[in-house]
């Protein structure tokens, strides 16, 4: 008995000295600055001064007063992020969705295929979107070579203030494409081939199939990756700084995100305090989403 | 051959009619299919390309090099920081990465095979740090690189990322199928606690293990928002944030550019291409778990 006991204990031991350093680690770098960001989001935090008064919620005022004025950059960085979310992730899914059913349904080069849209996924952001900016130059740029090639007006893409996002979103959608494919693939396979087969038999066509069995049963996937996606895109930054040409969200703050305004902020003018009100308002956004895929996923997921 | 397929898959379902819509749907499926491909590539192929044309030709439209040389190669490596960057980002990911593997599976391995008090608040609470966006944490931790001198030194490029919440999970997850038979076999054998870890539990997840080492290297090569707050000094840049020295106030360099993109990337996909299959499926099998 008392032997027993003691190896318990020991093992007990043991599991606690394994998990020292980690514990320490998530407690000093993870969850501690959590709170610290938290401290600095009440106080008017520059770091070049020793005085770090606490303001309560004037940061958080300051950005809401903001909010409502339709040309600060507070109010663009907000809509912009939301257009890149509102554009980017349903695009995303659903040229991702169109090519995975095509994937699965063709029998040679898949691996082949499914490697290539998969490339740009793997490649830095910063190195894509370099040459994504080559690419949309005006005049010398590909894009623009191919567009006077073929007889069209040029454009001035990044340039542009009403291009600008659109440009830069396009490259998001591209870059992310493969990992949504693969994602929908693996989703696609775990769906029994015997409920086609039962569909085919009561006479469905392919379209039936799509809407009544492929989609419903790929809905957890379909969550997840909404869900995924969404996050991604509220936290767009380093395209947005690597393709626009002062790395401010130009031209005309038209692709200024909430990131890139919340660096501008803290590492450009120090005013870290707003910074970190920025930071909370998306961490909560971000929080929400996440809780309502819990409760989408759980109601969903039996059939 | 590609009737006998055919026959294989759809012969036996389906009439003459059906089969000849069935063999129209494919052929426009590779059509799109192999237009999308070209899509992905061609960037690619056009970085590559730039990288070898003479600053000269950069201007010209011509997608091929004309003139094709190394020049740029010489320049960049010979006349910038660009190998210290490259160096600098090796040393951060090869750290961190090492560093991810060994504690993920060892925190992953005590999660999942050990009872002790506390054990579910503390996988809450890892789990619960997934929640948190980074660029939250880039002002605290600034702060703190600040006032403890960590600044342009490695560690403080890669302190935030040397243990992970994602991967710690990845691991409790697999190290959950190494069966308990095993290691209480190897235990009444006299192998040591960590001994069971690192000889019993650490073999048997090796394709886990890989499949994190790769994507937490390629997460750290690539990584940009943090690396370009906390180094300032031009020889402690890694590869991206170094990359953005090529374009000045009044022009871009864009055939040093698309060279040093080159050099950054190309190491990367040959990796990509190896490890192609591994790499793929971890993510489909991480990516739906997580």
């Amino acid at each position: 008995m008392f032997k027993k006991l003691s190896l318990r204990r020991r093992q007990q031991l043991w599991a606690y000295a394994f998990i020292l350093i980690p514990l320490f680690f998530f407690l000093a770098i993870r969850i501690g600055p959590t709170l610290f960001a938290l401290n600095v989001s009440v106080r008017e935090w520059n770091i070049l001064s020793p005085e770090k008064p606490f303001v309560g919620l004037a940061n958080f005022e300051r950005i809401w007063q903001d909010f409502q004025n339709p040309k600060s950059v507070v109010r663009r960085a907000f809509q912009n992020t939301f257009s890149y979310v509102i554009i980017g992730v349903p695009t995303q899914l659903v040229l991702a969705l169109a090519i995975a059913l095509m994937l699965d349904r063709i029998t040679r080069l898949v691996s082949l295929f499914r490697a290539i849209y998969f490339i740009p996924f793997v490649t830095s952001t910063v190195a894509i979107s370099w040459v994504w900016r080559w690419m949309y130059q005006p005049r010398f740029g590909p894009i623009n070579l191919l567009l006077s090639f073929l007889g069209l007006p040029e454009q001035n893409f990044l340039r542009d203030p009403d291009q600008a996002l659109l440009s830069i979103v396009a490259v998001a959608i591209w870059q992310g494409l493969g990992f949504a494919i693969i994602i929908f693939l693996a989703g696609l396979k775990q769906i029994p081939q015997m409920y086609y087969e039962a569909a085919r038999i009561d006479g469905a066509n392919r379209w039936q199939l799509l809407r009544r069995v492929t989609l419903p049963l790929l809905n957890p996937t379909i969550v997840y990756l909404v869900v995924l996606q969404s996050i991604r895109f509220l936290r767009m930054f380093t395209q947005v700084i690597t393709m626009t040409r002062q790395g401010d969200g130009g031209p005309l703050n038209s692709t200024v995100t909430v990131v890139l305004h919340m660096y501008r902020e803290g590492f450009g003018r120090y005013k870290m305090g707003s910074a970190a009100a920025l930071m909370v308002v998306l961490f909560l956004i971000i929080m929400m989403i996440t809780l309502a895929q819990m409760r989408l996923l759980t109601r969903r997921v039996e059939y | 051959m590609a009737v006998s397929v055919e026959q294989k898959t759809h012969g036996s379902r389906y009439g003459i009619g059906q089969r000849r819509s069935e063999a129209i749907v494919k052929a426009i499926c590779y059509f799109f299919l192999i237009l999308g491909g070209i899509t992905m590539v061609v960037p690619f192929i056009w970085m590559i390309a730039t990288s070898f044309k003479p600053a000269s030709e950069i201007y010209m439209g011509n997608f091929f090099p004309k003139a094709a040389s190394l020049d740029n190669y010489r320049e960049v490596i010979l006349k910038t920081l660009f190998p210290r960057w490259y160096l600098n980002s090796f040393i951060c990911a090869t750290l961190s990465t090492l560093s991810v593997v060994f504690f993920d599976s060892l925190v992953g391995y005590t999660l999942a095979k050990y009872d002790f008090p506390g054990k579910n608040v503390i996988f809450v609470l890892i789990l619960g740090t997934l929640m948190v966006p980074t660029e939250m944490l880039v002002i605290p931790w600034y702060i703190m690189s600040v006032d403890l001198h960590w600044a342009d030194t490695y560690w403080g490029i890669i302190f935030p990322g040397v243990i992970t919440g994602g991967g710690i999970f990845l691991m409790r997850q697999f190290m959950s199928g190494v069966p308990n038979d095993l290691i209480d076999a190897a235990r009444i054998d006299g192998v040591s606690e960590f001994g069971l870890y690192w000889r019993v539990a650490l073999p048997l997840v090796k394709p886990a293990l890989a499949a994190l080492a790769i994507f937490n290297f390629l997460g750290n090569w690539n990584a940009y928002i943090w690396p370009l707050i906390v180094s300032s000094a031009r020889e402690m840049l890694t590869l991206p944030v170094g990359l953005a020295y090529f374009s000045g106030e009044a022009s871009t360099d864009w055939h040093l550019i698309m060279t040093a993109n080159t050099l950054s990337v190309v190491p990367l996909l040959a990796v990509f291409v190896i490890f192609q299959r591994q790499i793929i499926e971890g993510i489909a099998l991480t990516g739906l778990k997580g």
